[in-house]
């Protein structure tokens, strides 16, 4: 972690949103984090994404589990509503405060032992549920706050600090969710703000939930020779198969792309995002096909990274419940009582 | 064997077999006796089963009223093989026993100080009958026709019920109607009706509702505005949900728009549903889950949360038997030390204890006011026997003029007027912080943690903050003492005996005292309704020299909580306990303080 708190005084000339706010408005406190660690760049491009959407920070709620990648909520949108919950417990308390009130912008920042081990029941039902939020899990392969055990996303033979080989097969987080019928998928590198920015704003543009797992090297217990999560090994077997442009509602999409390569997919709030594809012949809506290619790019050793799988008409969990536009948590009460001729309604068959 | 007439005070008792139908038989009964005019106390014991293995229903007509178990049997309808010998065992001399004759009876198993009645049951059903499915119900439709005429029930009663059942589908209607005059023809025909036992028309029922525990508390979270409900189905609590379920699309479903004005939510597991109650606490929403023992068990961790980061939450044990898995289909107190102390750390909970539906009803609302003013889990402990058993309660009054308590939650207003906003600062002195809702204002951003954290809301690790943040939650817990219910409290006058009781034990203490008085004992009564214990309990016992604890627990739970709350010489409170997993009855009370009456004196 750094000692020096940056002066809170933002440069006359920064960039402002359409708020008024510059993307030091959406900062946090300072990260205790080890130096160097790929969970801070990732806090950096959130900031950028909620920034260039012009998110306004009391409407964004982060929510987390426990471990490392959890601490991050404190990291940025000090503005914002933080709840560090329980290990692996985060997917169930966004459920309820998503039923509770839909209008907010919901972010879980999660791990790979948080996501993957003690809260995978979680998770998955999450998925299922459709529920409207962006998942971040920041992955590293190995428990840091208890000091450098492998963790479920660890990949076979990939070493430890002392040098044991790990020997159980990984939990792939983007094949598990694209089997279980997730909505939104995809897959980045804490080293590539490029590509995570925009992934990060069209899974918040995204209704339903949305998984990015982004591949964020532990400096301190994964980063060595041998470990397939450091930093090297992640940029030699990167894969970029999809690059995905976010176009505000204003913007006219002005960047020329190549035939066959783009891709526009409009988002439920009317939104646009493109899709700049790397391999033509790649569809990321079509699920079958983008199991399939994660699954040969896996054999072949490659991290496949970019938005693999979008459906923007599944509905989420709250058009299932057919809840109302208004908020649960704040319907007035003469909307949910039915006071003393109900009860007598009630009460005639009890007799 | 005593030939004088019982009227209106005699239990009957069905022993039958799950799956066949048997409830709706037993139902018309009860109800019929209802109608009558009779106080009425239906107890159901199921087994953890769907169909196939033995099921008892047990009628108590109570002129005078007690709705607790009476601890004995007098008319005993025999219909499952299985358990015949048991159930001839336990009638009460001067009883008699149903049974279906279509069968030969075992003439070893026999008895000579009770009447044996047989009714040729299947037989006639099988006569006239046509389908496999309609000789199995209607079988026990028919021992409702007998029962009728043996106990002389008014027909124009139980034939009007039946048209409101099946009002319709005009073919069972029929059926039903022939089963019980079969039944009552026969007995008619074959027996000296009525028995020594029988049911008169008086006028005690007007104004009072058969309701169970787990409705009334569904009813309670309709009324008190919960939108959230989350769970996961478990017994003896599933009813809870299911009967919310039921009133919300009644009440809270908009005919044009088709919108859903709740959101219910069945979890994956105990864990989830805490923490989804919890997350829609914490964003507004008056959020709750109905469970039993094993699913509390599973929410420790995040009960422990929701007391040290100040989340409002209801929920509610439904108890059953424990431990472990236990009996899930019958009832017990067992819950009560698991609930007040739940989770690891220094965390203690409030707790309330309805001893009938009606109460569920009251203090289910009163929950989720108590959660949000205290801004903490509150827990609703009610038993199976509440939960899913036909209570007759007074009807439910509806104060209109009722709003939430939503405790000190600030507006977008008054956040904009204060300087700056600081979650867990005691600013009045009651130990109840202020609250900001997410969404609502700039200045309300607070960071919710189960880690360290000082008064302002901000993660810490020190010796001095830590602590004065659980010091708060101390004085926070000594205000609760004044907001929670409470105890029920009747002191006579002179009287140095004492009854000190808990939920459901209600109806069984009650009229064991009436019997005490009635043999010169005099004793005074308080029912705890809530934890933690205010200053009329700690006066109570101050008061009384010997304090008979009544609860339904092996290990004396109650009795410990108060050993462990107040200031009280352990001597002077004496255990009496009912744990087998059936409703405690009124004679096994007052056994047990004639017993220690007795020794008292021998000593």
């Amino acid at each position: 972690m750094s000692f020096i708190v940056k002066p809170k005084v933002a440069h006359p000339k920064l960039p402002r949103n359409e708020l008024g706010l510059t993307v030091r408005d959406y900062e946090g406190g300072m990260s205790t984090l080890c130096a160097g660690c790929g969970h801070d760049s990732i806090t950096g491009a959130i900031m950028q994404a909620v920034f260039e959407l012009s998110i306004p920070p009391h409407r964004l709620a982060k929510l987390s589990g426990i471990g490392c990648s959890s601490k991050t909520p404190a990291y940025f949108a000090s503005a914002s509503h933080g709840f560090n919950s329980v290990h692996g417990r985060m997917p169930s308390v966004a459920t309820g405060a998503n039923a509770a009130n839909g209008e907010l912008h919901f972010i879980g920042v999660s791990g790979d032992g948080d996501t993957l081990s003690i809260g995978f029941g979680q998770f998955s039902h999450a998925v299922r549920r459709n529920l409207n939020m962006l998942y971040v899990i920041e992955n590293n392969g190995v428990y840091g706050l208890t000091k450098g055990q492998f963790s479920a996303s660890a990949d076979v033979g990939s070493k430890a600090k002392k040098g044991e080989a790990n020997q159980q097969p990984p939990i792939d987080p983007c094949l598990t969710v694209l089997a279980m019928g997730g909505s939104f998928v995809a897959r980045s590198f804490s080293g590539d703000k490029e590509q995570l920015v925009p992934l990060l704003k069209a899974g918040l543009k995204h209704r339903g939930f949305a998984l990015i797992d982004v591949i964020s090297p532990c400096v301190t217990f994964n980063d060595h020779e041998g470990s397939t999560k450091s930093y090297q090994f992640t940029r030699q077997h990167y894969h970029p198969a999809i690059y995905a442009d976010f176009v505000p509602p204003s913007a006219e999409i002005r960047a020329e792309y190549e035939a066959g390569k783009a891709m526009p997919v409009k988002m439920h709030d009317g939104t646009e995002i493109v899709l700049r594809k790397v391999d033509p012949g790649y569809d990321p809506t079509d699920r079958a096909a983008a199991y399939s290619y994660l699954h040969q790019h896996q054999a072949k050793g490659e991290i496949v990274t970019g938005l693999l799988y979008i459906d923007e008409q599944k509905p989420d969990m709250h058009e299932l419940a057919k809840t109302p536009d208004e908020p649960l948590g704040v319907m007035d009460f003469s909307k949910l009582c039915p006071g003393q001729s109900g009860l007598d309604k009630l009460m005639g068959r009890m007799r | 064997m005593s030939s004088k007439a019982r009227d209106n005070d005699f239990t009957i008792k069905i022993a039958n077999v799950n799956g066949t139908g048997s409830a709706s038989a037993n139902s018309l009964l009860m109800k019929a006796l209802f109608r009558m005019g009779i106080p009425v106390s239906g107890k159901n014991y199921f087994p953890s089963n769907i169909q196939g293995l033995p099921t008892w229903y047990e009628i108590r007509v109570t002129g005078e009223g007690h709705v607790a178990r009476s601890g004995r049997v007098d008319v005993m309808v025999a219909m499952n093989a299985e358990t015949y010998r048991k159930d001839l065992e336990c009638v009460a001399p001067g009883g008699y026993l149903i049974y279906d004759s279509t069968w030969p009876r075992n003439q070893l198993l026999n008895r000579s100080d009770i009447t044996i009645i047989g009714v040729p049951l299947a037989r006639m059903c099988n006569e006239h009958f046509s389908t496999a499915r309609a000789r199995i119900l209607m079988k026990n439709v028919a021992y409702v026709g007998v029962l009728a005429a043996l106990l002389e029930l008014d027909m124009e009663v139980i034939k009007a019920l039946l048209n409101e059942s099946f009002a319709s589908k005009k073919n069972l209607l029929e059926g039903n109607q022939q089963a019980i005059d079969m039944g009552f023809n026969y007995a008619r025909e074959h027996f000296s009706c009525p028995l020594p036992f029988r049911a008169r028309t008086i006028d005690k029922t007007r104004d009072h509702i058969l309701i169970d525990g787990n409705t009334a508390a569904a009813l309670g979270c309709l009324y008190a505005g919960a939108t959230v409900g989350a769970w996961y189905p478990i017994t003896p609590s599933t009813s809870l949900m299911d009967a919310f379920k039921g009133f919300c699309k009644r009440f809270r479903e908009d005919p044009e728009t088709g919108k859903s004005n709740y959101c219910i939510i069945q979890a994956e597991d105990e864990l989830a549903a805490i923490g989804m109650v919890l997350g829609a606490g914490w964003n507004g929403a008056r959020a709750f889950t109905p469970t039993s023992g094993p699913g509390i068990s599973l929410m420790s961790e995040f009960l422990g949360y929701g007391y040290f980061t100040e989340i409002p939450a209801v929920v509610f044990n439904v108890q059953r038997c424990g431990p472990s898995t236990g009996m899930p289909t019958r009832t017990q107190q067992a819950d009560i030390m698991a609930c007040a102390y739940a989770s690891h750390g220094d965390t203690r909970h409030v707790l309330l204890f309805p001893a009938n539906p009606e109460e569920c009803f009251y203090l289910s609302v009163a929950a989720f006011d108590l959660a949000e003013r205290l801004q903490t889990p509150v827990m609703v402990l009610t038993d199976l026997d509440i939960g899913m058993n036909d209570w007759m309660c007074p009807d439910l009054k509806w104060d209109e003029s009722y709003r939430p308590d939503r405790g000190k939650v600030l507006s977008a207003e008054e956040l904009e007027e204060i300087p700056k906003f600081y979650r867990y600062l005691d600013v009045d002195g009651d130990g109840i912080p202020q609250r900001s809702l997410p969404g609502v204002h700039p200045k309300g951003a607070f960071f919710t943690r189960g880690s360290g954290h000082n008064m302002y809301g901000a993660y810490t690790e020190d010796a001095n903050e830590y602590q004065q943040v659980v010091d708060r939650l101390l004085g926070k817990w000594e205000t609760a003492k004044k907001l929670v219910p409470a105890a029920e409290v009747e002191t006579v006058e002179k009287a140095r005996t004492g009854f000190l009781t808990i939920g459901s034990c209600d109806a069984a203490v009650r009229e064991a005292r009436e019997r005490l008085a009635a043999d010169g004992v005099a004793t005074s009564y308080l029912r705890v309704k809530a934890f933690p214990f205010g200053e009329e309990v700690q006066k109570f016992l101050d008061e009384h020299e010997r304090i008979y604890v009544v609860e339904q627990n092996r290990d004396a739970q109650l009795r410990s909580l108060l050993l462990l709350e107040m200031r009280v010489d352990q001597a002077k409170l004496v255990s009496v306990r009912h744990y087998n997993g059936l409703p405690i009855d009124s004679g096994s009370v007052f056994d047990a303080v004639n017993q220690d009456l007795a020794r008292g004196k021998a000593a």
